[in-house]
């Protein structure tokens, strides 16, 4: 079965919405409990760490530049360079990696 | 009124840099979007309506693997999920005579950045400072949405590839200060790298789409850590912290 896209972005983008508008309409107190609390507070970064390894080697053309454009990228983001700053030494590892370093190989 | 407008010219302003950062990282996105099928107009509008860079990523994978809409809504309901807290968030920070138009535009236009940006703002949030923000960072992250799927095609292969780990670094830039200041993010982080990296090997999880192992592992993974490492009262600021630093960037 195909699926249209028109209606998948509608789905995407009324769950996002609600998502982002309920809490806002309807809650005016603190969440008191502690599993839906820290769950919550889990969930962000398991979900894009999962989606970050190992799809980044599976990415580019070879997968030595992902494996090196994430060393690159946690090693930046540990001494804290911006996110736009991250994001383009991926790039450049990556390119370097690609169109450089393995001619001599 | 014109505290409104005073409010909205400094939501634009701050939301400049963060326009600036959103075309370069929607640009890799479109490229995703393209793979996936999308036309430049189709990745525009997912952009206006979505403009999360996780939940749009999650939502291309989706679209790719020709998945039903349940799984749809299920996996931006996971990726989007901390949009729910921030929302929470900003329910406390906001006018409680604000009326629900207000409530609903300020929801709409949460991001990470914007949140962080509005979140920072002293005393209560005006929504017309958030919505100077959203009017300038929003369009911009559409258009470069649109604009990646259209360089796309022109754009020679070498590029590509080094622009296609631009949205993992964006990823890798959110989690690891979290992992810096938090040992048990931190865990979870490396746990959630292995386990990721075991299931796309084990055949066994083959037939499951990439989306829907993404929120498996996410809701296994996250209700696991909930268990055994539950916060401390004094714990639950800690990513509003982060993002409450003015200078926090897109």
């Amino acid at each position: 079965m195909t699926h249209n896209i028109y209606l998948y972005i509608l789905v995407a983008g009324i769950v996002s919405t609600l998502i982002r508008v309920l809490p806002l309409t309807l809650i005016r107190r603190k969440i008191k409990n502690p599993f839906i609390r820290s769950f919550l507070y889990y969930v962000p970064y398991v979900t894009l760490a999962v989606m970050t390894f190992p799809a980044i080697i599976t990415a580019p053309q070879i997968p030595l530049a992902g494996i090196l454009a994430l060393i690159v990228g946690i090693v930046a983001a540990w001494r804290g360079v911006n996110m736009v700053g991250i994001a383009a030494l991926c790039c450049i590892v990556v390119f370097v990696c690609e169109n450089i370093v393995v001619r001599f190989i | 009124m014109n505290r409104s407008k005073n409010a909205f010219i400094n939501g634009i302003r701050d939301g400049i840099p963060i326009a600036l950062g959103y075309f370069a990282v929607a640009f890799s996105l479109g490229i995703v979007a393209k793979k996936a099928g999308l036309t430049p107009i189709q990745g525009f509008i997912s952009s206006i309506l979505n403009h999360a860079s996780a939940g749009e990523y999650a939502e291309f994978t989706v679209i790719m693997a020709n998945a039903s809409y349940f799984e749809m809504a299920f996996v931006i309901l996971v990726t989007n999920i901390r949009y729910l807290l921030m929302s929470c968030a900003l329910s406390q920070r906001i006018d409680s005579e604000t009326s629900l138009i207000h409530r609903f535009l300020v929801g709409f236009g949460i991001t990470d950045e914007i949140f962080g940006i509005s979140i920072a703002r002293v005393g209560s949030l005006n929504p017309y400072y958030s919505y100077g923000a959203i009017a300038i960072a929003i369009p911009s992250w559409s258009l470069g949405t649109a604009m990646g799927i259209v360089a796309g095609n022109i754009l020679p292969t070498a590029i590509v590839s080094a622009l296609s780990v631009a949205l993992y670094g964006m990823f890798v830039a959110i989690i690891i200060p979290a992992a810096k200041t938090d040992k048990v993010v931190c865990g979870v982080i490396i746990i959630s790298f292995l386990v990721s990296f075991a299931v796309s090997k084990i055949s066994l999880f083959s037939h499951l789409s990439d989306s829907m192992k993404i929120s498996l592992l996410t809701v296994l993974i996250a209700g696991a850590a909930a268990i055994l490492f539950p916060l401390r009262e004094d714990e639950e600021s800690h990513t509003v912290t982060d993002k409450e630093d003015p200078e926090y960037d897109a």
